[in-house]
Protein backbone atom coordinates (compact mmCIF):
# COMPACT_ATOMS: atom_id res chain seq x y z
CA UNK A 1 0.00 0.00 0.00
CA UNK A 2 2.81 2.39 1.19
CA UNK A 3 4.62 1.60 -1.91
CA UNK A 4 1.66 1.95 -4.58
CA UNK A 5 1.15 5.62 -2.89
CA UNK A 6 4.93 6.01 -3.14
CA UNK A 7 5.12 4.85 -6.42
CA UNK A 8 1.93 7.37 -7.64
CA UNK A 9 3.72 10.45 -5.77
CA UNK A 10 6.84 10.20 -7.58
CA UNK A 11 5.10 10.24 -11.06
CA UNK A 12 2.95 13.37 -9.88
CA UNK A 13 6.09 15.24 -8.58
CA UNK A 14 8.25 14.70 -11.81
CA UNK A 15 5.49 15.51 -13.86
CA UNK A 16 4.81 18.56 -11.48
CA UNK A 17 8.31 19.93 -11.53
CA UNK A 18 8.54 19.71 -15.62
CA UNK A 19 5.14 21.15 -16.36
CA UNK A 20 5.99 23.89 -13.36
CA UNK A 21 9.45 24.71 -15.52
CA UNK A 22 7.91 24.54 -18.36
CA UNK A 23 5.66 27.40 -17.79
CA UNK A 24 8.14 29.36 -15.63
CA UNK A 25 9.64 29.81 -18.76
CA UNK A 26 7.15 30.79 -21.50
CA UNK A 27 9.43 30.48 -24.70
CA UNK A 28 9.61 26.67 -24.19
CA UNK A 29 5.72 25.91 -24.93
CA UNK A 30 4.98 29.32 -27.55
CA UNK A 31 8.41 29.02 -29.50
CA UNK A 32 7.42 25.65 -30.88
CA UNK A 33 3.56 26.78 -31.41
CA UNK A 34 5.32 29.55 -33.42
CA UNK A 35 6.93 27.43 -35.06
CA UNK A 36 4.20 25.42 -35.92
CA UNK A 37 2.76 28.72 -37.41
CA UNK A 38 5.13 29.80 -39.35
CA UNK A 39 5.77 27.06 -41.04
CA UNK A 40 2.15 26.46 -41.90
CA UNK A 41 2.47 29.82 -43.44
CA UNK A 42 5.35 28.75 -45.34
CA UNK A 43 3.60 26.65 -47.73
CA UNK A 44 0.94 28.75 -49.27
CA UNK A 45 3.57 31.33 -50.29
CA UNK A 46 5.49 28.64 -51.54
CA UNK A 47 3.19 26.77 -53.60
CA UNK A 48 0.44 28.95 -53.91
CA UNK A 49 -3.01 30.21 -52.25
CA UNK A 50 -5.63 28.07 -53.89
CA UNK A 51 -8.00 26.87 -51.81
CA UNK A 52 -7.81 23.48 -53.73
CA UNK A 53 -4.63 22.47 -53.62
CA UNK A 54 -4.01 23.73 -50.07
CA UNK A 55 -7.06 21.49 -48.45
CA UNK A 56 -5.38 18.98 -50.75
CA UNK A 57 -2.04 19.16 -48.93
CA UNK A 58 -3.22 20.18 -45.26
CA UNK A 59 -3.25 16.75 -43.36
CA UNK A 60 0.49 16.04 -44.90
CA UNK A 61 1.48 19.96 -43.98
CA UNK A 62 -0.01 20.16 -40.66
CA UNK A 63 1.75 16.67 -39.42
CA UNK A 64 5.08 17.65 -41.27
CA UNK A 65 4.85 20.68 -39.10
CA UNK A 66 3.88 19.19 -35.86
CA UNK A 67 6.93 16.32 -36.24
CA UNK A 68 9.22 19.02 -36.68
CA UNK A 69 8.03 21.16 -33.82
CA UNK A 70 7.80 18.39 -31.84
CA UNK A 71 11.51 17.91 -32.30
CA UNK A 72 12.17 21.51 -31.33
CA UNK A 73 11.25 20.62 -27.56
CA UNK A 74 13.06 17.10 -27.58
CA UNK A 75 16.62 17.67 -26.78
CA UNK A 76 15.83 19.98 -23.90
CA UNK A 77 13.31 16.97 -22.16
CA UNK A 78 16.29 15.12 -20.42
CA UNK A 79 19.42 17.63 -21.30
CA UNK A 80 18.70 20.44 -17.99
CA UNK A 81 18.57 17.12 -15.80
CA UNK A 82 21.26 16.07 -17.21
CA UNK A 83 23.51 18.90 -16.83
CA UNK A 84 22.01 19.53 -13.01
CA UNK A 85 22.74 16.03 -12.09
CA UNK A 86 18.75 15.26 -11.37
CA UNK A 87 18.82 12.93 -13.69
CA UNK A 88 22.08 10.92 -11.90
CA UNK A 89 19.80 11.04 -8.98
CA UNK A 90 16.47 9.71 -10.58
CA UNK A 91 18.89 6.48 -11.59
CA UNK A 92 20.31 6.12 -8.29
CA UNK A 93 16.90 6.03 -6.54
CA UNK A 94 15.35 2.87 -5.31
CA UNK A 95 12.17 3.98 -7.44
CA UNK A 96 11.67 2.56 -11.29
CA UNK A 97 13.19 4.64 -13.82
CA UNK A 98 10.90 4.05 -16.32
CA UNK A 99 8.15 5.21 -14.13
CA UNK A 100 10.09 8.77 -13.48
CA UNK A 101 10.49 8.36 -17.59
CA UNK A 102 6.76 8.33 -18.15
CA UNK A 103 6.10 11.26 -16.01
CA UNK A 104 8.67 13.36 -17.80
CA UNK A 105 7.04 12.24 -21.49
CA UNK A 106 3.92 13.09 -20.26
CA UNK A 107 5.04 16.57 -19.39
CA UNK A 108 6.61 17.11 -22.34
CA UNK A 109 3.06 16.11 -24.20
CA UNK A 110 1.00 18.13 -21.90
CA UNK A 111 3.24 20.90 -22.69
CA UNK A 112 4.64 20.36 -27.05
CA UNK A 113 1.51 18.05 -28.01
CA UNK A 114 -1.48 19.27 -26.44
CA UNK A 115 -1.34 23.16 -27.40
CA UNK A 116 -1.20 21.58 -30.99
CA UNK A 117 -4.30 19.42 -30.41
CA UNK A 118 -6.18 22.25 -29.09
CA UNK A 119 -4.77 24.82 -31.96
CA UNK A 120 -6.05 22.20 -34.45
CA UNK A 121 -9.21 24.28 -35.73
CA UNK A 122 -7.17 27.34 -36.40
CA UNK A 123 -4.39 25.56 -38.43
CA UNK A 124 -7.27 23.50 -40.32
CA UNK A 125 -9.02 26.76 -41.04
CA UNK A 126 -5.72 28.65 -42.34
CA UNK A 127 -5.11 25.40 -44.50
CA UNK A 128 -8.84 25.64 -45.83
CA UNK A 129 -9.67 22.22 -44.27
CA UNK A 130 -13.54 21.19 -44.80
CA UNK A 131 -14.70 21.14 -41.65
CA UNK A 132 -15.52 17.26 -41.86
CA UNK A 133 -11.93 16.67 -41.64
CA UNK A 134 -11.34 18.84 -38.64
CA UNK A 135 -12.26 15.98 -36.06
CA UNK A 136 -9.77 13.37 -37.88
CA UNK A 137 -7.43 16.38 -37.81
CA UNK A 138 -7.69 16.78 -33.57
CA UNK A 139 -8.03 12.88 -33.53
CA UNK A 140 -4.74 12.31 -34.98
CA UNK A 141 -3.00 14.70 -33.50
CA UNK A 142 -4.66 13.50 -29.91
CA UNK A 143 -3.52 10.27 -30.28
CA UNK A 144 -0.29 11.21 -32.81
CA UNK A 145 1.58 13.40 -30.50
CA UNK A 146 1.97 11.17 -27.37
CA UNK A 147 3.50 8.52 -29.47
CA UNK A 148 5.78 11.78 -31.00
CA UNK A 149 6.92 11.98 -27.74
CA UNK A 150 7.42 8.76 -26.56
CA UNK A 151 9.25 7.86 -29.86
CA UNK A 152 11.49 11.25 -29.54
CA UNK A 153 12.43 10.83 -25.38
CA UNK A 154 14.19 7.50 -26.94
CA UNK A 155 16.13 9.62 -29.69
CA UNK A 156 16.86 11.94 -26.21
CA UNK A 157 17.72 9.40 -24.14
CA UNK A 158 20.30 7.97 -26.51
CA UNK A 159 22.02 11.59 -27.60
CA UNK A 160 21.65 13.32 -23.83
CA UNK A 161 25.16 12.26 -23.16
CA UNK A 162 26.64 13.59 -26.50
CA UNK A 163 27.67 17.39 -27.15
CA UNK A 164 25.97 18.09 -30.15
CA UNK A 165 23.08 15.48 -29.60
CA UNK A 166 20.55 17.59 -31.27
CA UNK A 167 21.22 17.09 -34.61
CA UNK A 168 21.77 13.23 -34.60
CA UNK A 169 18.89 12.97 -32.53
CA UNK A 170 16.45 14.18 -35.16
CA UNK A 171 18.30 11.93 -37.78
CA UNK A 172 17.48 8.77 -35.47
CA UNK A 173 13.89 9.86 -34.78
CA UNK A 174 12.33 11.08 -38.21
CA UNK A 175 12.69 7.68 -39.97
CA UNK A 176 11.03 6.05 -36.48
CA UNK A 177 8.15 8.84 -37.21
CA UNK A 178 7.30 7.91 -40.47
CA UNK A 179 4.72 4.89 -39.33
CA UNK A 180 2.81 7.65 -37.47
CA UNK A 181 2.69 10.35 -40.39
CA UNK A 182 1.12 7.74 -42.65
CA UNK A 183 -1.07 6.65 -40.83
CA UNK A 184 -2.05 10.02 -39.44
CA UNK A 185 -2.64 11.56 -42.69
CA UNK A 186 -3.92 8.34 -44.38
CA UNK A 187 -6.79 8.75 -41.70
CA UNK A 188 -7.21 12.72 -42.33
CA UNK A 189 -7.27 12.26 -46.37
CA UNK A 190 -9.74 9.76 -45.33
CA UNK A 191 -12.33 11.81 -43.84
CA UNK A 192 -11.71 14.16 -46.25
CA UNK A 193 -13.64 12.15 -48.61
CA UNK A 194 -16.10 11.47 -46.20
CA UNK A 195 -15.24 7.97 -45.63
CA UNK A 196 -14.69 5.89 -42.41
CA UNK A 197 -11.43 6.70 -40.85
CA UNK A 198 -11.22 4.44 -37.84
CA UNK A 199 -9.10 1.70 -39.17
CA UNK A 200 -6.67 4.39 -39.04
CA UNK A 201 -7.17 5.61 -35.91
CA UNK A 202 -7.11 1.88 -34.35
CA UNK A 203 -3.88 1.39 -35.98
CA UNK A 204 -2.56 4.88 -34.41
CA UNK A 205 -4.02 3.69 -31.00
CA UNK A 206 -2.24 0.14 -31.42
CA UNK A 207 0.75 1.92 -32.02
CA UNK A 208 0.58 4.00 -28.90
CA UNK A 209 -0.77 1.27 -26.50
CA UNK A 210 2.18 -0.33 -27.90
CA UNK A 211 4.49 2.71 -27.06
CA UNK A 212 3.64 3.13 -23.74
CA UNK A 213 4.17 0.10 -22.52
CA UNK A 214 7.78 -0.65 -24.27
CA UNK A 215 9.18 2.80 -24.54
CA UNK A 216 9.45 3.82 -21.11
CA UNK A 217 11.61 0.93 -20.76
CA UNK A 218 13.82 1.45 -23.85
CA UNK A 219 14.78 4.78 -22.18
CA UNK A 220 15.32 4.59 -19.09
CA UNK A 221 17.76 2.11 -20.45
CA UNK A 222 18.82 4.56 -23.02
CA UNK A 223 19.88 6.59 -20.23
CA UNK A 224 21.36 4.13 -17.80
CA UNK A 225 23.60 3.95 -20.98
CA UNK A 226 24.21 8.13 -21.40
CA UNK A 227 24.77 8.73 -18.23
CA UNK A 228 27.18 6.50 -16.69
CA UNK B 1 24.43 -25.55 -24.29
CA UNK B 2 25.62 -22.16 -22.79
CA UNK B 3 28.54 -24.34 -21.45
CA UNK B 4 29.28 -24.97 -25.24
CA UNK B 5 28.77 -21.59 -26.28
CA UNK B 6 30.50 -19.58 -23.64
CA UNK B 7 33.89 -19.75 -24.47
CA UNK B 8 32.59 -17.53 -27.75
CA UNK B 9 32.38 -14.77 -25.03
CA UNK B 10 35.86 -14.37 -25.20
CA UNK B 11 37.34 -12.11 -27.75
CA UNK B 12 40.28 -14.86 -28.22
CA UNK B 13 38.11 -17.60 -29.49
CA UNK B 14 35.27 -15.38 -31.27
CA UNK B 15 38.70 -14.63 -33.15
CA UNK B 16 39.45 -17.85 -33.83
CA UNK B 17 35.96 -18.74 -34.51
CA UNK B 18 36.24 -16.59 -37.73
CA UNK B 19 38.70 -17.72 -38.60
CA UNK B 20 37.88 -21.69 -39.07
CA UNK B 21 33.56 -19.75 -40.09
CA UNK B 22 35.71 -17.17 -42.79
CA UNK B 23 36.49 -19.81 -45.69
CA UNK B 24 33.54 -21.83 -46.15
CA UNK B 25 31.26 -18.29 -46.26
CA UNK B 26 34.06 -17.32 -49.23
CA UNK B 27 33.69 -20.38 -50.86
CA UNK B 28 29.81 -20.91 -50.74
CA UNK B 29 29.27 -16.66 -51.73
CA UNK B 30 31.68 -17.05 -54.73
CA UNK B 31 30.54 -20.80 -56.15
CA UNK B 32 26.56 -19.45 -55.59
CA UNK B 33 27.03 -16.08 -56.82
CA UNK B 34 29.14 -17.12 -59.81
CA UNK B 35 26.70 -19.79 -60.51
CA UNK B 36 23.25 -18.22 -59.89
CA UNK B 37 24.68 -15.10 -61.81
CA UNK B 38 25.96 -16.99 -64.77
CA UNK B 39 22.71 -19.16 -64.59
CA UNK B 40 20.21 -16.31 -64.31
CA UNK B 41 21.44 -13.86 -66.68
CA UNK B 42 22.12 -16.12 -69.22
CA UNK B 43 21.09 -19.32 -69.25
CA UNK B 44 17.77 -18.75 -67.69
CA UNK B 45 14.71 -17.64 -70.35
CA UNK B 46 13.20 -14.20 -70.73
CA UNK B 47 9.90 -13.10 -69.60
CA UNK B 48 7.04 -13.01 -71.28
CA UNK B 49 6.07 -9.88 -70.43
CA UNK B 50 9.37 -8.08 -68.82
CA UNK B 51 11.45 -9.74 -71.51
CA UNK B 52 15.51 -9.26 -70.80
CA UNK B 53 14.83 -6.79 -68.23
CA UNK B 54 13.35 -9.05 -65.56
CA UNK B 55 16.75 -10.47 -65.21
CA UNK B 56 17.70 -8.03 -62.58
CA UNK B 57 15.95 -9.65 -60.02
CA UNK B 58 19.07 -11.98 -59.55
CA UNK B 59 20.33 -8.72 -57.53
CA UNK B 60 17.87 -6.89 -56.35
CA UNK B 61 15.62 -9.79 -54.58
CA UNK B 62 18.82 -10.93 -53.31
CA UNK B 63 20.02 -7.66 -51.73
CA UNK B 64 16.44 -6.79 -50.90
CA UNK B 65 15.74 -10.08 -48.71
CA UNK B 66 19.67 -9.78 -47.20
CA UNK B 67 18.70 -5.86 -46.09
CA UNK B 68 16.16 -7.43 -44.21
CA UNK B 69 17.66 -10.34 -43.13
CA UNK B 70 21.21 -8.45 -42.24
CA UNK B 71 18.83 -6.22 -40.03
CA UNK B 72 17.13 -8.99 -37.91
CA UNK B 73 20.40 -10.41 -37.23
CA UNK B 74 21.55 -7.32 -35.86
CA UNK B 75 18.78 -6.94 -33.62
CA UNK B 76 19.24 -10.25 -32.48
CA UNK B 77 22.60 -9.57 -31.52
CA UNK B 78 21.68 -6.35 -29.81
CA UNK B 79 19.20 -8.10 -27.43
CA UNK B 80 21.85 -10.70 -26.60
CA UNK B 81 24.44 -7.89 -26.47
CA UNK B 82 22.14 -5.86 -23.94
CA UNK B 83 20.94 -9.24 -22.03
CA UNK B 84 23.84 -11.27 -21.31
CA UNK B 85 26.33 -8.23 -21.50
CA UNK B 86 28.76 -10.15 -24.32
CA UNK B 87 31.08 -7.63 -25.41
CA UNK B 88 31.31 -9.34 -28.74
CA UNK B 89 27.74 -9.45 -29.84
CA UNK B 90 27.81 -5.77 -29.46
CA UNK B 91 31.04 -5.75 -31.92
CA UNK B 92 28.53 -8.04 -33.87
CA UNK B 93 26.17 -5.58 -34.19
CA UNK B 94 28.91 -2.67 -35.14
CA UNK B 95 30.38 -5.34 -38.24
CA UNK B 96 27.03 -6.29 -39.77
CA UNK B 97 25.41 -2.43 -39.46
CA UNK B 98 27.64 -0.91 -43.09
CA UNK B 99 27.18 -4.67 -44.61
CA UNK B 100 22.90 -4.21 -44.20
CA UNK B 101 23.41 -0.63 -44.71
CA UNK B 102 25.68 -1.39 -48.19
CA UNK B 103 22.98 -4.53 -48.90
CA UNK B 104 20.24 -1.98 -48.59
CA UNK B 105 21.53 0.80 -50.65
CA UNK B 106 21.82 -2.18 -53.73
CA UNK B 107 18.42 -3.39 -53.41
CA UNK B 108 16.94 0.32 -54.10
CA UNK B 109 19.80 1.33 -56.92
CA UNK B 110 18.58 -2.03 -58.32
CA UNK B 111 15.11 -1.12 -57.29
CA UNK B 112 15.07 2.27 -59.12
CA UNK B 113 17.15 0.49 -62.00
CA UNK B 114 14.46 -1.93 -62.69
CA UNK B 115 11.57 0.62 -62.28
CA UNK B 116 12.59 2.68 -64.76
CA UNK B 117 11.72 0.44 -67.94
CA UNK B 118 8.77 -1.04 -66.34
CA UNK B 119 7.23 1.73 -64.15
CA UNK B 120 8.65 4.58 -66.29
CA UNK B 121 9.99 6.30 -63.37
CA UNK B 122 13.45 6.23 -61.40
CA UNK B 123 11.94 6.67 -58.13
CA UNK B 124 7.79 6.13 -56.86
CA UNK B 125 6.96 7.04 -53.41
CA UNK B 126 5.27 3.31 -53.46
CA UNK B 127 4.68 1.65 -49.42
CA UNK B 128 7.85 -1.02 -50.30
CA UNK B 129 10.57 1.65 -51.70
CA UNK B 130 9.74 4.10 -49.01
CA UNK B 131 10.04 1.51 -46.14
CA UNK B 132 13.01 0.25 -47.60
CA UNK B 133 14.43 3.80 -47.37
CA UNK B 134 13.29 3.91 -43.76
CA UNK B 135 15.56 0.76 -43.29
CA UNK B 136 18.79 2.80 -44.84
CA UNK B 137 17.81 5.90 -42.40
CA UNK B 138 17.84 3.04 -39.41
CA UNK B 139 21.50 1.46 -40.57
CA UNK B 140 23.02 4.94 -40.65
CA UNK B 141 21.45 6.02 -37.56
CA UNK B 142 22.89 2.81 -36.29
CA UNK B 143 26.19 3.81 -37.76
CA UNK B 144 26.55 7.28 -36.30
CA UNK B 145 25.51 7.27 -32.97
CA UNK B 146 27.89 4.31 -32.64
CA UNK B 147 30.47 6.67 -33.95
CA UNK B 148 29.02 9.92 -31.99
CA UNK B 149 30.25 8.62 -28.29
CA UNK B 150 33.34 9.35 -27.68
CA UNK B 151 33.20 6.19 -25.13
CA UNK B 152 33.07 3.00 -27.33
CA UNK B 153 31.19 0.89 -24.80
CA UNK B 154 28.61 3.34 -24.49
CA UNK B 155 27.94 3.83 -27.94
CA UNK B 156 27.78 -0.14 -28.46
CA UNK B 157 25.16 -0.23 -26.30
CA UNK B 158 23.11 2.92 -27.66
CA UNK B 159 23.79 1.56 -30.95
CA UNK B 160 22.35 -2.08 -29.48
CA UNK B 161 19.11 -0.19 -27.94
CA UNK B 162 18.63 1.81 -31.47
CA UNK B 163 19.25 -1.55 -33.44
CA UNK B 164 16.28 -2.90 -31.32
CA UNK B 165 13.77 0.07 -31.55
CA UNK B 166 13.93 0.20 -35.03
CA UNK B 167 12.77 -3.49 -35.67
CA UNK B 168 9.76 -2.50 -36.00
CA UNK B 169 10.23 -1.18 -39.55
CA UNK B 170 10.89 -4.90 -40.65
CA UNK B 171 6.92 -6.10 -40.50
CA UNK B 172 5.79 -2.54 -41.92
CA UNK B 173 8.59 -3.54 -45.16
CA UNK B 174 7.31 -7.23 -44.97
CA UNK B 175 3.57 -6.64 -45.23
CA UNK B 176 3.64 -2.93 -47.38
CA UNK B 177 2.81 -4.88 -50.39
CA UNK B 178 -0.31 -6.10 -48.84
CA UNK B 179 -1.39 -3.37 -46.68
CA UNK B 180 -0.96 -0.84 -49.60
CA UNK B 181 -1.89 -1.61 -52.54
CA UNK B 182 0.19 0.28 -54.97
CA UNK B 183 3.00 -0.06 -57.45
CA UNK B 184 5.65 -2.41 -56.17
CA UNK B 185 4.70 -6.15 -56.88
CA UNK B 186 3.75 -8.83 -54.23
CA UNK B 187 5.85 -11.28 -52.80
CA UNK B 188 6.20 -14.10 -55.27
CA UNK B 189 8.69 -16.69 -53.87
CA UNK B 190 7.16 -16.92 -50.26
CA UNK B 191 4.11 -18.72 -50.85
CA UNK B 192 3.99 -21.93 -49.69
CA UNK B 193 2.15 -24.19 -51.78
CA UNK B 194 3.74 -23.30 -54.78
CA UNK B 195 5.89 -20.75 -56.12
CA UNK B 196 4.36 -17.90 -58.69
CA UNK B 197 7.78 -18.02 -60.75
CA UNK B 198 8.88 -20.82 -62.95
CA UNK B 199 11.27 -23.55 -61.43
CA UNK B 200 13.71 -22.23 -64.67
CA UNK B 201 13.52 -18.57 -63.02
CA UNK B 202 13.35 -19.59 -59.34
CA UNK B 203 16.43 -22.32 -58.86
CA UNK B 204 18.88 -19.28 -60.01
CA UNK B 205 16.87 -16.90 -57.83
CA UNK B 206 17.32 -19.26 -54.62
CA UNK B 207 20.88 -20.09 -55.20
CA UNK B 208 21.62 -16.46 -55.48
CA UNK B 209 19.68 -15.74 -52.36
CA UNK B 210 22.04 -17.71 -50.62
CA UNK B 211 25.26 -16.43 -52.09
CA UNK B 212 24.60 -12.85 -50.97
CA UNK B 213 23.81 -14.76 -47.33
CA UNK B 214 26.70 -16.35 -47.06
CA UNK B 215 28.41 -12.75 -48.80
CA UNK B 216 26.85 -10.74 -46.37
CA UNK B 217 28.29 -13.56 -43.54
CA UNK B 218 31.82 -13.42 -45.18
CA UNK B 219 31.73 -9.42 -45.13
CA UNK B 220 30.67 -9.59 -41.24
CA UNK B 221 33.13 -12.28 -40.12
CA UNK B 222 35.68 -10.06 -42.12
CA UNK B 223 34.72 -6.91 -40.07
CA UNK B 224 33.91 -8.43 -36.93
CA UNK B 225 37.48 -9.78 -37.02
CA UNK B 226 38.67 -6.43 -37.56
CA UNK B 227 36.02 -4.61 -34.78
CA UNK B 228 37.62 -7.25 -31.98
CA UNK B 229 41.17 -6.60 -33.07
CA UNK B 230 40.82 -3.14 -32.49
CA UNK B 231 39.25 -3.41 -29.05
CA UNK B 232 41.48 -6.33 -27.83
CA UNK B 233 44.92 -4.65 -29.76
CA UNK B 234 46.58 -4.20 -26.29
CA UNK B 235 46.19 -7.82 -25.11
CA UNK B 236 49.27 -10.20 -25.58
CA UNK B 237 47.55 -12.59 -28.21
CA UNK B 238 46.77 -9.63 -30.78
CA UNK B 239 50.17 -8.08 -30.09
CA UNK B 240 51.46 -12.17 -30.65
CA UNK B 241 49.45 -12.35 -33.58
CA UNK B 242 50.50 -9.54 -35.12
CA UNK B 243 54.20 -9.90 -34.95
CA UNK B 244 53.56 -13.35 -36.24
CA UNK B 245 52.68 -11.49 -39.75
Amino acid sequence: MQVSHSYWTLFCSVYKKDVALAFRQRAEIVNPLLFFLIVITLFPLAIGPEPGLLARMAPGIIWVAALLSTMLGLDKIFRDDYMDGSLEQLIASPYPLSLAVLAKVAAHWTTAGLPMVVMAPVFSMLMNLESQALGATMLTLLIGTPLLSFIGAIGAGLTVGLQKGGILMSLLVLPLYIPVLIFATSAIDTSIMSLAYSGQLAILGAMLAVALVTAPIAISSALRVSVS
Amino acid sequence: MWKWLHPYAKAERAYQLCNTLLPYFVVVSVLCIVVGWVWGLAYAPADYQQKDSYRIIFIHVPSAILSMGAYSSMAIAAIIALVWQLRNAELAVIAIAPVGAAMTAIALITGSAWGKPMWGAWWVWDARLTSELILLFLYLGVLSLFHAFEDKKAGGKAACILAIVGVVNLPIIHFSVEWWNTLHQGGAITKFDTSAIDPSMLWPLLINILGFAALVGTLTLIRLKNEIMQVEQHRPWVRQLVSRG
